[in-house]
């Protein structure tokens, strides 16, 4: 174990720690772009600077490993100094278009502009000017609001695999994305939907919330995603009774927070106008619409004129453990064991 | 699966065979290729060059319905060159020398004749497995959906026994379970032979148990499984059928007869969400509520029960399968009185041991938590069969090799096997504003040699038809698929690829075999269409 101290306050961390794991430990708040636990540190963003006594330079806490006898400050003047020069130099190429941003309210970069008093940069200059991509039916890339924090990249090669987009080009012109600069589709992306997850700012927007509530008005429901056997935890966004938004549960001790295309994006069947609504009765020979009470008396009567054995009933592997359970249950009181699902199958 | 998703990031070797699972299983998909990047040795075995095999140490690219002959070659190896788990399989299994007896003809000389897979790969993939600390085998429906799918079941039971890696953490037998809650509609009980908890119909105990909790006499009779019923539509025994959330008219095999019998048969409910393929054929059709729109529980490919959460309300006057099913209840005279889904779980928690120990008040708390878990102290089990097996013993079956039921010949020369793809699930992603259009139709795979053959370019649509029925579909020319094979998906009612599949059976389980049978592709023009 190692003792360092960070303002003051003494903490005893394990060896290879880095100062903001230190830090966290004791709730100290340090402001980070491009850092994820789940991922190498990338100490690319700089917002984490901190000072720490007898080191000439500033450091990055995200990176930096914890020693012995440490004395770290996260908020002398210093630090907040270059912190804000940092903010400067970002916003000195960030459209400030948060009226109309989906990332209104959720964006690091705007949180820590305000934690800051920063409401715009003194750097006037070149400006990128990437065009839209709205290419694909799942997210939209504007590469003019990208900070350059690499998450998308760590995420779509540590946690996905794919490895479909890196940094390209140098300096003013770096810009992340696919191979040749194709579109995603071209690429070896499979839309897992992570890298908008964990994107900062707004350059990464999924398509299925656009416009239908900003972060503050959604509840998020925790659930279990409804298509494979692998039960991925999602967090559902609710807004006005729909389903506008989802993302992948990181308290999942199955998916840790990962979610591929049908997960993160498939879930719009829930509003599909073609959605059963009533019960519906075949009438000479055409399905027309009827009561619930028309509906479950009929079928009951139809069920009371058989033998058990002459009546069987598929259950559902995509229904609950609790409707199956009554499934078989029902049948079984009436007599009848035929009771299967596409298990099997 | 024996083991839990998690332990994948510690695997030595993983063996998997009969499965894709970076289209059917992507985040079990991701976690088996990072593994094999971070230097886990990876043994792929499919008919299909598969993403996996991109980061395979080994692959086997066996000719479809041949697992068993692979997996006896692998034993083969392993036991000739005294590679097996002999304190193993002396302390915790029963049936050896039965086993060894019939793999001893399984030479990898003979093993390569049948599966096409070179000898000396059989023989590294099968010394990378039994060498290794730890390995898990990972299969699918590659497996099972054969005509021997209980015994590629069994030789892949045989082979983690042989060579000890079953009951550890990362080491076992890991059926990837394909449906969210396959799992869990297992466990329930929906099934012919038993109730809830895998207790016997046939077992006096059983149903003396589930007779009084529900206060009525049970019938000791299994009932007929799904395939069989369809069977007994067309002989008058079946005469009201009930589906709940099933398309079986595009996702069974060989629809015509299934079709036949949805029509025949005199009374047809289908509760579902849409109006499926299948509800065209009902009588009543009932709105069901889709997972968002409920409370309850589903049960992982790792034994996992987590929690559905209601998030939004049902379309219209749609409800949840449970609401439903209770009001028929009452209709029916039952008396059920079912307040809450948890109310459900609790009764399903006092009758399935496994299930004992787990509450929704510790799913809140604690997250999902792993059966058997057999008291409310209980933390759940991450890996099955620690120190001994449920049956006592680890049994070895020795398992023959088998040649499918229908093989290509002359008049239909190009085999046919199915699967999904990475973007729909089943049939419910055509439902999908952002996937549908994205991946609006079939494109099946033809090997360059078979397109060249026929003269078909990449892009055509070309007419494929067994002895059951015809479809056109799309191709793609790729050699992702062998020469003679081609590959589509059932996910397309407009192509549905099981007008096409046969209806033979695997004898135990009654399942299809939907990864084989015997086609020929045709130009459209010349076939008129």
């Amino acid at each position: 174990m190692i003792t360092l101290t960070i303002n003051g306050h003494r903490v005893e961390v394990e060896a290879g720690s880095t100062i903001l794991e230190a830090a966290e430990k004791l709730g100290i708040f340090i402001p980070t772009l491009c850092h994820d636990p789940r991922f190498t540190p990338a100490g690319a963003c700089r917002m984490c600077l901190v000072e720490v006594e007898r080191a000439r330079a500033l450091m990055a806490a995200c990176s930096v490993p914890v020693m012995e006898g440490m004395a770290v400050h996260t908020d002398t003047e210093r630090v907040h100094a270059a912190r804000k020069e940092n903010l400067r130099l970002l916003l000195a190429n960030h459209p400030l278009d948060c009226l109309t941003c989906e990332k209104n309210g959720d964006c690091r970069l705007q949180e820590y502009c305000y934690r800051y008093g920063i409401a715009e940069s003194d750097y006037q200059g070149a400006r990128k000017e990437y065009a839209l991509d709205e290419s694909n039916p799942f997210l939209i890339r504007d590469l003019n609001k990208c900070v350059l924090c690499g998450l998308c990249v760590r995420v779509c090669h540590e946690i996905n695999g794919a490895g479909a987009i890196d940094f390209t080009n140098r300096g003013f012109y770096t810009k992340v994305a696919p191979a040749f600069d194709d579109a995603l589709e071209a690429s070896s992306c499979v839309f897992c939907g992570m890298c908008v997850d964990v994107c900062p700012v707004g350059a990464l927007t999924p398509k299925q919330g656009l416009r239908r509530g900003r972060p503050w008005e959604l509840q998020k429901v925790r659930t279990t995603c409804p298509f494979c056997g692998t039960g991925c935890g999602l967090e559902l966004s609710v807004k006005d009774d729909r389903v506008v938004g989802v993302k992948g549960d990181p308290a999942s001790p199955v998916s840790r927070g990962q979610t591929c295309v049908k997960g993160r994006f498939g879930l719009d069947f829930l509003h599909s106008p073609d959605r059963l609504q009533k019960p519906l009765m075949r009438k000479n020979g055409e399905m027309v619409e009827a009561s619930w009470e028309e509906a479950l008396s009929l079928i009951a009567s139809k069920m009371r004129g058989l033998r058990g054995r002459e009546m069987a009933g598929f259950s559902s592997a995509r229904a609950t453990n609790e409707e199956n359970y009554l499934f078989q249950k029902l049948f079984r009181m009436l007599g009848s064991n035929n009771i299967d699902h596409c298990a099997r199958l | 699966m024996t083991n839990s998703i998690g332990e994948i990031d510690n695997a030595d070797v993983m063996f998997v065979i009969g499965a894709n699972p970076t289209a059917a299983h992507p985040v079990i998909g991701y976690r088996l290729k990072m593994a094999a990047k971070n230097g886990a040795t990876l043994i792929v075995a499919d008919p299909r060059q598969i993403e996996l095999v991109d980061y395979a140490d080994v692959f086997l690219r066996l000719r479809p319905g041949t697992n068993e002959a692979l997996l006896n070659g692998m034993i083969h190896v392993i036991l000739a060159e005294g590679l097996a788990d002999e304190k193993f399989i002396r302390e915790r299994t029963e049936g050896f020398p039965e086993m060894a007896a019939v793999v001893k003809k399984y030479t990898p000389a003979y093993a390569a004749e049948i599966t096409g897979v070179p000898a000396a790969d059989i023989r590294r993939a099968a010394r990378l497995f039994a060498g290794a600390e730890n390995a898990s085998i990972f299969y699918t429906l590659g497996i099972t959906n054969h005509t021997t799918g209980t015994d590629g079941v069994l030789s892949v039971a045989n082979l983690a026994l042989v060579t000890g890696h079953v009951g550890k953490p990362s080491s076992g037998v890991n059926p990837l379970r394909g449906q969210n809650n396959v799992q869990g509609a297992c466990d329930m009980g929906a099934l012919p032979n038993v109730f809830t908890g895998y207790q016997g119909v046939g077992e006096r105990g059983a149903r003396f148990k589930f007779g009084r909790a529900w206060g009525t006499r049970l019938n000791p009779r299994p009932g007929l499984t799904i395939t069989e019923v369809f069977d007994a539509i067309y002989t008058k025994e079946i005469k009201f059928l009930y589906i709940m959330g099933e398309n079986p008219a595009l996702t069974e095999a060989n629809l015509h007869h299934v079709r036949g019998a949805l029509e025949k048969v005199d009374f047809l409910v289908v509760q579902d969400i849409f109006f499926t393929e299948t509800a065209a054929y009902a009588d009543v059709v009932l709105p069901a509520a889709a997972f968002a729109e409920k409370e309850g529980t589903f049960t992982n490919t790792e034994r996992r029960v987590q929690m559905v959460r209601k998030a939004i309300n049902p379309p219209g006057e749609a409800k949840p399968d449970w609401v439903i099913l209770s009001a028929l209840a009452r209709e029916l005279r039952l008396k059920w009185n079912y307040a809450t889904p948890a109310e459900i779980f609790q009764e399903i928690a006092r009758l399935n041991p496994a299930y004992a120990g787990i509450s929704y008040q510790r799913l809140e708390k604690e997250g999902g938590l792993q059966w058997p878990c057999p008291d409310a102290k209980h933390p759940g089990t991450p890996y099955l069969h620690q120190d001994k097996f449920v049956r006592g013993k680890g049994l070895f079956t020795p398992v023959e090799y088998q040649p499918p039921a229908e093989e290509p010949d002359s008049d239909y020369s190009l085999l046919l096997t199915t699967g999904r793809i990475l973007f729909h699930y089943n049939t419910m992603t055509r439902y999908s504003g952002a996937i549908e259009p994205f991946k609006p139709e079939e494109v099946a795979q033809v090997n360059p040699a078979d397109a060249g053959h026929l003269g078909v370019v990449e892009g055509e649509t070309v007419k494929l038809s067994s002895r059951r029925g015809h479809i056109a579909v799309r191709i793609t020319i790729t050699d992702a698929v062998p020469p003679g094979v081609i590959y589509v998906t059932f996910h397309y009612r407009e192509s549905a690829v099981n007008l096409l599949t046969g209806s033979a059976l695997d004898p135990v389980t009654k399942t299809p075999e939907f990864k084989i049978c015997a086609v020929k592709m045709e130009k459209l023009a010349t076939a008129g269409a």
